[in-house]
């Protein structure tokens, strides 16, 4: 159990995919504009990851080492057509507000990256993990930089007005404010984790 | 009228990377140098224009005479990832020279969500095969400019000394945040063309 625990905080902090590995970039800045369309973004991809790391980690040992990239591929693709239906089904407005972000899960490095470098050689339990620990640690980079942008444009957080919407700067909600809060959040994050290194 | 309309949007309204962020990996990845961001953004409009085109007629010839439309996303990812093969391929044999210059920057592209983003993107905007094809050449012209332009500058912020924390791609991102916002004014022009 204890092993399973170091992979899910691995996610989490030491490989977050965003603040660290640096993978996955378009829907992170695409997606973000709100809290909410941040999270869902996440969870999505959370889905997609668990999902493709688990059928992966079972099939490693009857994919040819030849073709596994587009075997991986297939398998991801699948899960990305299976979410894709979903959200049309019971969430369209969030489906369009994701828009091709939705289809656009299958070239995320996120999720081939993973499948390449841990799922292909790992358990199933463990790789079911990392596909958690992982899926955790991107959705909360998304929903982090989804709040900060909707707090500093919109004066909301979720929806939930905290300050009036005329002192926000719309900016932030627009394209240049996802790449310049993204931008400060490395930033701060890299602080953070040198700052804790030195004690 | 309209077919200049699309262009310009593409490239400069729209624009890939600053308005849409389709292919932002590549973009943060291989700006650090002008050269470089050339090849990538003359093999992005190489693979782009193939791709659209076969990915159109795959849809319209197959996917939809046959109600195949939910396998849009699979067809599309493998086709493109063949093709790039095959691109490579041919290019080895028929170009050295060309395949020389694009050659580093091809199995690259498989993975750049440009190319599968324009594919859905067509689609979903409803062009025909004629519209499709000049969005896909403005929409890698609009990306191998942003290319060139972010590779400038961060070739000058080489030279400049950056915060500990901010180097690399935080200062990137927050260039690239900068050059969007001069980016937005262009919007409004695609008023003109209506």
């Amino acid at each position: 159990m204890n092993k399973h625990l170091k992979v899910l905080v691995n996610g989490v902090i030491k490989e977050n995919p965003i603040f660290v590995l640096l993978l996955g970039m378009c829907p992170t800045l695409a997606t973000t504009s709100s809290a909410i369309n941040g999270m869902s973004m996440g969870l999505a991809t959370m889905f997609v990851l668990i999902c493709s790391n688990a059928v992966i980690s079972l099939l490693k040992n009857v994919i040819p080492d030849m073709v596994r990239i587009p075997a991986f591929i297939v398998v991801i693709a699948t899960f990305v057509t299976i979410i894709e239906m979903m959200m049309n089904a019971y969430v369209p407005a969030l489906a369009d507000s994701l828009g091709i972000f939705i289809p656009l899960i299958v070239v995320n490095c996120i999720v081939l990256g993973r499948a390449e470098s841990f799922a292909s050689k790992n358990s199933v339990l463990s790789s079911i993990f990392d596909g958690v620990g992982i899926g955790v640690g991107f959705t909360l980079a998304l929903t982090l930089l989804g709040v900060s942008r909707e707090l500093l444009g919109t004066g909301k957080v979720f929806s939930q007005t905290l300050y009036p919407e005329q002192y926000g700067s719309l900016i932030f909600v627009l394209a240049p404010g996802a790449f310049i809060v993204l931008g400060y959040l490395i930033s701060l994050f890299n602080l953070l984790l040198r700052k804790q290194e030195t004690n | 009228m309209e077919l200049i309309g699309i262009i310009i949007v593409a490239i400069f309204v729209n624009n890939v990377v600053f308005s849409q962020f389709l292919g932002i990996c590549p973009f943060l990845g291989v700006s650090k140098k002008v050269d470089t961001a050339i090849g990538m953004g003359a093999a992005v409009m190489f693979v782009l224009t193939i791709a659209t085109i076969v990915t159109f007629l795959l849809q319209k010839g197959i996917l939809e005479p046959f109600g195949l439309q939910y396998l849009q996303t699979i067809t599309f990812i493998l086709v493109i990832a063949a093709l790039v093969q095959m691109v490579e391929i041919v290019l080895k044999k028929t170009s050295p020279s060309l395949y020389q210059a694009l050659g580093v920057f091809l199995p690259l592209i498989t993975t750049n969500c440009v190319i599968l983003g324009v594919a859905i993107l067509v689609i979903q905007k409803d062009f025909n095969l004629l519209e499709s094809t000049l969005y896909a050449i403005a929409t890698a012209i609009g990306y191998a400019m942003a290319l060139i332009i972010f590779s400038s500058v961060r070739e000058q912020m080489a030279l400049t000394s950056i915060p500990r924390s901010m180097r690399g791609i935080p200062i990137a991102l927050i260039t690239a945040g900068i050059i969007a916002m001069a980016f937005m004014g262009f919007s409004g022009i695609d008023q003109v063309f209506k």
